[in-house]
């Protein structure tokens, strides 16, 4: 079985997964102990709309929905911060109208749009090296991000309130946490497609909380477990021939309810015992 | 004189139109030790956060330290209703009162060793220094509490304000909660906020009611007419007891 590894599409889709693993490694745990998932799959879910205009106007789709994504992140933070709306209508409204700006987009580009599979569900075996590239880019930013800026990251997941009262700029810092989920989605399209991404964003930073406490550490073990479950998934998906975003999915999910199953049987033990 | 550390004149709040501070005057010293009884919904958390800057009044001033609520509240430290925070938050109690230490040192900077050596020391003088590595939500409500006093006195404040700080605590530990606060009033001014009378009564200095409208005494001795005027309903006053009014009936 390693012999395919020899093959470049291989190595690529390994570099993928790996990429992808740290992005949402990282800010997977802010999407998860602050309660974001569901503007998370907003923003996931309205980059559609920028792989649409990326369609029309003949420029890359992966950077039509970074546009996207960024302005389907920004608005969604205004929208449920500054106006009454609740904040899950204003979600799903976006949400959804991201989508559908997609569907019109893709109906106006003449002919058939290629890969459009791909950007849905993902394909990690065949993500070509400009976004390979642009992948490393983000991530980079990710981590310069998150390292200069941990401490008013966890004081605004923490206590939003006590952090404005201490004077961290807690609006703007959300939205730049959101900016950064953004950006997340945007490496994640290529391996699990927008419509899984989520599950990336979630899965493995909830299986790294059930070991720390410390969110460094959940980081680190988040990071761990995607890059298992990308790697897993591959080669499952490799073997099986099946999609490999959705067998990456499954993997992921599967390995988390084991966990979830093994925590509970461990502290039924420790309370009988 | 003191000097004031806070001074509010005339301050009116609404929510959708609808009232929720009228005409509030109020001047805190920097030795006050001010209780701020209501019933829920008399808009005590409300005036907390107009003093905090949090909530912009329609109408009045708001003075903090001389100086915008904005840029006074740092001298501020505040103890909210934290029986909100997510238990099960991924911080330990060390981290939780350094975040305190933010107000000090401002964005991209790192703690400092200064910064963990007062989070430290404080901790230590709150008594739950062996408890610096533990997860926030794993301790009782009344440790908590102190983690939380800890974090808000991390900046040494001029003033300490604490939104309903016997909610979370185990009723036997509300008078080891009140010595400790009490052993703070020399060194700042605290300003405390319950919908429990009983409690609030026998430690302050001074008593203020509040609903909607602020009816302030100057002293803990008030009248069976001045409770009415708050909550709206008869009230019986008994001098020394533990439980200082009793509603008589529905009205």
């Amino acid at each position: 079985m390693f012999e395919v590894l020899q093959y470049e599409f291989m190595q690529n889709a390994l570099l993928a997964g790996l990429l992808a693993s740290v992005a949402c490694g990282i800010i997977g745990v802010y999407v998860v102990v602050k309660r974001v998932v569901f503007i998370s799959g907003g923003i996931a879910h309205s980059s559609f709309g920028g792989i649409g205009l990326g369609y029309y106007l003949g420029i890359h789709p992966v950077l039509g929905a970074m546009f996207f994504a960024m302005a389907g992140a920004l608005s969604m933070g205004l929208v449920t911060r500054r106006t009454r709306l609740p904040e899950d209508t204003a979600i799903g409204i976006l949400w959804a109208m991201g989508m559908a700006l997609g569907i019109i987009f893709i109906g106006l580009t003449p002919g058939y749009a290629p890969d459009l599979f791909s950007y849905l569900f993902g394909n990690i075996l065949t993500v070509p090296a400009f976004d390979l590239t642009l992948m490393i880019v983000l991530d980079g930013i990710i981590i310069l991000l998150v390292s200069l800026l941990y401490k008013e990251f966890l004081l605004i997941s923490f206590d939003e309130e006590f952090s404005k009262v201490s004077g961290v700029p807690t609006e703007r810092l959300y939205l730049l946490l959101l900016g950064l989920i953004a950006l997340t989605v945007v490496v994640l399209i290529r391996v699990v497609g927008i419509i899984l991404v989520i599950a990336l964003l979630t899965i493995p930073a909830a299986m790294a909380r059930q070991f720390t406490y410390k969110i460094k550490t959940m980081m680190l073990l988040a990071i761990l477990f995607g890059t298992i479950f990308t790697f897993s998934g591959l080669w499952l998906s490799y073997l099986l021939d099946l999609a490999s975003g959705a067998t990456i999915i499954l993997v992921s999910g599967v390995a988390l309810f084991i966990s979830f199953g093994i925590n509970k049987l461990r502290s039924k033990v420790r309370n009988h015992g | 004189m003191a000097q004031e550390v806070v001074k509010l004149d005339n301050i009116w709040v609404h929510y959708d139109g609808i009232p929720v501070l009228e005409e509030v005057s109020l001047s805190i010293e920097a030795n006050a030790f001010l209780g701020i009884i209501g019933p829920n919904g008399g808009g005590k958390t409300t005036l907390l956060k107009v003093i905090l800057g949090l909530i912009k009044p329609s109408r009045g001033k708001v003075t903090v330290m001389g100086q915008t609520p904005e840029k006074g509240r740092k001298s501020i430290g505040y103890i909210s209703q934290h029986n909100l925070f997510d238990r099960d938050f991924p911080i330990n109690v060390f981290d939780v009162v350094l975040m305190g230490r933010y107000a000090k040192s401002g964005i991209f900077r790192r703690y400092t060793e200064e910064d963990r050596r007062i989070a430290t020391d404080t901790l230590k003088s709150m008594g739950m220094l062996e408890y610096r590595d533990r997860q926030i939500g794993r301790l009782s409500g009344g440790e908590q509490q102190r983690v939380f006093i800890a974090r808000a006195l991390v900046t040494d404040p001029k003033l300490l304000l604490l939104d309903e700080p016997t909610a979370s605590i185990d009723p036997n530990m509300q008078a080891e909660f009140y010595e400790l606060i009490d052993s703070l009033k020399e060194r700042m001014a605290i300003v405390l906020v319950s919908h429990d009378m009983s409690a609030v009564s026998i430690y302050v200095e001074d008593i203020a009611c509040l609903n909607h409208r602020l009816f302030y005494h100057g002293s803990k001795e008030i009248s069976a007419d001045e409770l009415e005027k708050t909550y709206h309903c008869p009230i019986q006053i008994i001098a020394h007891g533990t439980v200082p009014h009793r509603v008589l009936r529905e009205h």
